[in-house]
């Protein structure tokens, strides 16, 4: 796109004889062209496109998926969605879920990249914490782990006879015995949240390292010169300095709150959760289409947490760029 | 750290990093504290799988912190065997396989057109790539589900490779993108005048110059398709189950059962190839994390 044709670097022999070649159609070029292009562009549309454009339509008829016909019913299951109240109970749990896991998980990881990067001596040249790349290595593990793992791992940590957990509240003299973290409604939410945060922290936190380390050491010194103590070096440099990578980070942690469908399911083997407490739209979406058969009703829900998404990552750039000319004055 | 550790220190510096104040000591000694507590919280839970995994039912309710009475390996034949888990696990290795070979080869050709030629459309087909990225895949599922069973490939291992390919393809595509851009294009145009045609001049010269990315690249799908689970519990509910699928319906089982351990193996059986990718590749991966993220 940007990239400026080959062609304009070389000199006027050698250029005639590349433009020939490119006018020039041989089997060559166009069956590269046609395999390279084709191929996996014809997958894509076919697979990711095509099924995406279909989900507007569906979300208007009334299919149920297994027979061929369907008919049109406007925009009856966007109403009967919204006058749902298990669906709306999905929604506000994923509300909360969107509040809470990217602000905690983005506030966590940045103190703890900002302990790794400027933990060091406050005497010569700004440093990083000494020996500290065996926390980040150890950090980023649950990156790694399968969704599903570490759900029926906190499962079985929460259990309430023989989970780490309560063994060792107890052990600390704590009297837990038999608490079921996750069948209570007070703390069923609270205990997914933590294992959500648990999963990400590490990778924010590998990404903010990397940002904090792109941010040139000029500027730390400048700041140490003028007297600005740690704290105050982490609000007024470090983090103007990287809200792009938070930005990012926010964007990303949002679109995983809106959907959590992988850690709600094998976390809670009881579907929702106690009284649906943990319930959220994807799952209730995934039982609408492949239990109960409402093809139709689905994709609209569907519709529904995509324009979330959208929306949601909208009025993060937006904030992101209301606050931007305030927060880099400050520099 | 590289970037902050200059080599051009002057000489007074060494003298003045010796002097680290108390204030420094103690900042440092919390900052250790605060992310050793972090590891902590991180590697105790996977620990205690792994230990968990050795016990039987008895010992698991006796007490969480008792070490198994023996290391044998019946919790891992019993979910090997019995819970299907080995099936699944070949089954994972067939379709992470194939459909990492596949997506790397087809996104590097998809990548290379993008970024090598231009052409009416090119941007249309990355804007199309981006919104791939950026929709969730939920909304795609249920018509997808259609489209497969339209083609009898629903519940099929072929089915489910594809539609992996598919939906790794614009993350593959957008990071090689970059990548092929930034190759030097004038190793491309020599081979043309030395006479090689387009496919040779990708197959033997971008393709292997390009090794780095794809490697980060790789391990980047790799770690997200043995991952994956939305796709296979979708379109793939009745058919030969991956490994995440299994490990779902063996934990949901187990609300009537009460093999524990077997499920404890289980987990760890899941885990173990992917902490074995990560910390082979830790280093590559770590410094791809940043890269990926400022396109």
């Amino acid at each position: 796109m940007s990239l400026p044709p080959p062609t304009a670097v070389l000199e006027g022999g050698r250029k005639a004889a590349i433009q020939s070649r490119r006018k020039n159609l041989t089997f060559d070029k166009v069956s590269f062209m046609v395999v390279f292009l084709g191929i996996p562009l014809a997958i894509y549309l076919l697979f990711v496109i095509w099924p995406f454009l279909q989900a507007f339509v569906y979300s208007l008829t009334d299919w149920s998926g297994f027979s061929p016909n369907y008919k049109f019913v406007g925009l009856d299951n966007y109403a009967r969605i919204f006058t749902d109240d298990q669906f709306l109970k999905a929604l506000s749990n994923n509300v909360i879920l969107l509040i809470v896991v990217p602000i905690v998980t983005v506030v966590l990881s940045l103190i703890l990249a900002t302990l790794v990067t400027v933990g060091g001596s406050s005497k010569g040249q700004v440093k990083g914490l000494k020996n500290s790349s065996f926390y980040r290595v150890v950090s980023f593990f649950p990156y790694t782990i399968p969704a599903v793992a570490i759900g029926i791992m906190w499962g079985q940590i929460y259990d309430p006879s023989g989970g780490l957990l309560n063994g060792a509240l107890n052990a600390l003299g704590l009297n837990f015995k038999d608490y079921a973290w996750l069948g209570n409604t007070s703390t069923a939410m609270a205990c997914s949240i933590f294992v959500i945060i648990w999963g990400f922290v590490g990778f924010y936190m590998v990404l903010f390292i990397a940002g904090i380390k792109g941010i040139p050491a000029e500027l730390f010194e400048a700041a140490r010169i003028d007297g600005a103590g740690r704290f105050r070096t982490a609000v007024s440099i470090t983090i103007p300095m990287i809200r792009d990578n938070i930005q990012t980070a926010y964007v990303y942690l949002g679109i995983f709150a809106l959907d959590a469908f992988v850690y709600m399911a094998s976390l809670f083997p009881n579907a929702g959760g106690p009284e649906n407490s943990t319930l959220v739209m994807s799952q209730q979406l995934f039982f609408t289409a492949f239990q109960r058969g409402q093809f139709g009703m689905a994709t609209a829900m569907g519709v529904v947490l995509a324009a979330a998404t959208l929306l949601f990552s909208g009025l993060v750039f937006l904030v992101n760029k209301l606050t931007g000319g305030s927060e880099g004055g400050r520099l | 750290m590289t970037l902050l550790k200059q080599k051009t220190t002057p000489v007074g510096h060494i003298e003045r990093e010796a002097k680290s104040t108390a204030g420094d000591r103690a900042v440092a000694a919390t900052s250790h504290v605060v992310l050793a507590i972090w590891s902590a919280i991180v590697v105790l839970p996977l620990l205690w799988t792994f230990m968990s995994s050795f016990k039987n039912s008895n010992e698991i309710f006796a007490s969480p912190f008792g070490l198994p009475g023996s290391w044998k390996l019946d919790n891992y034949l019993k979910a090997w065997n019995e819970a299907g888990i080995g099936a699944a696990f070949i089954n994972s290795v067939i379709v992470v396989g194939v459909s990492l070979v596949l997506v790397m080869l087809l996104g590097s050709m998809c990548a290379y057109v993008l970024a090598r030629f231009s052409f009416r459309g090119s941007r249309v087909i990355y804007v199309l790539m981006l919104a791939g990225l950026t929709f969730p895949v939920f909304l795609a599922m249920v018509p997808l589900f259609g489209v497969l069973k339209g083609m009898g490939l629903l519940n099929q291992l072929p089915g489910l490779i594809i539609t992996y390919v598919a939906f790794a393809l614009p993350f593959t595509v957008f990071f090689l993108f970059a990548f092929f851009k930034n190759l030097p294009g004038e190793i491309a145009e020599a081979a043309a005048i030395d006479g090689a045609g387009e496919w040779r001049t990708f197959f033997q010269i971008m393709l292997p110059m390009a090794r780095p990315g794809l490697a980060s690249v790789a391990i980047f799908n790799f770690l997200g398709l043995w991952n994956q689970f939305l796709i296979p519990v979708t379109i793939n509910a009745g058919g030969p189950k991956v490994l995440s699928q299994e490990l779902f319906v063996f934990a949901q089982q187990m609300g009537y059962a009460v093999d524990f351990g077997a499920l404890f193996a289980a987990v760890t059986v899941t885990v173990i190839p992917v902490l074995i990718a990560y910390i082979l590749f830790q280093r590559q991966l770590q410094g791809s994390v940043s890269q990926g993220t400022s396109r």
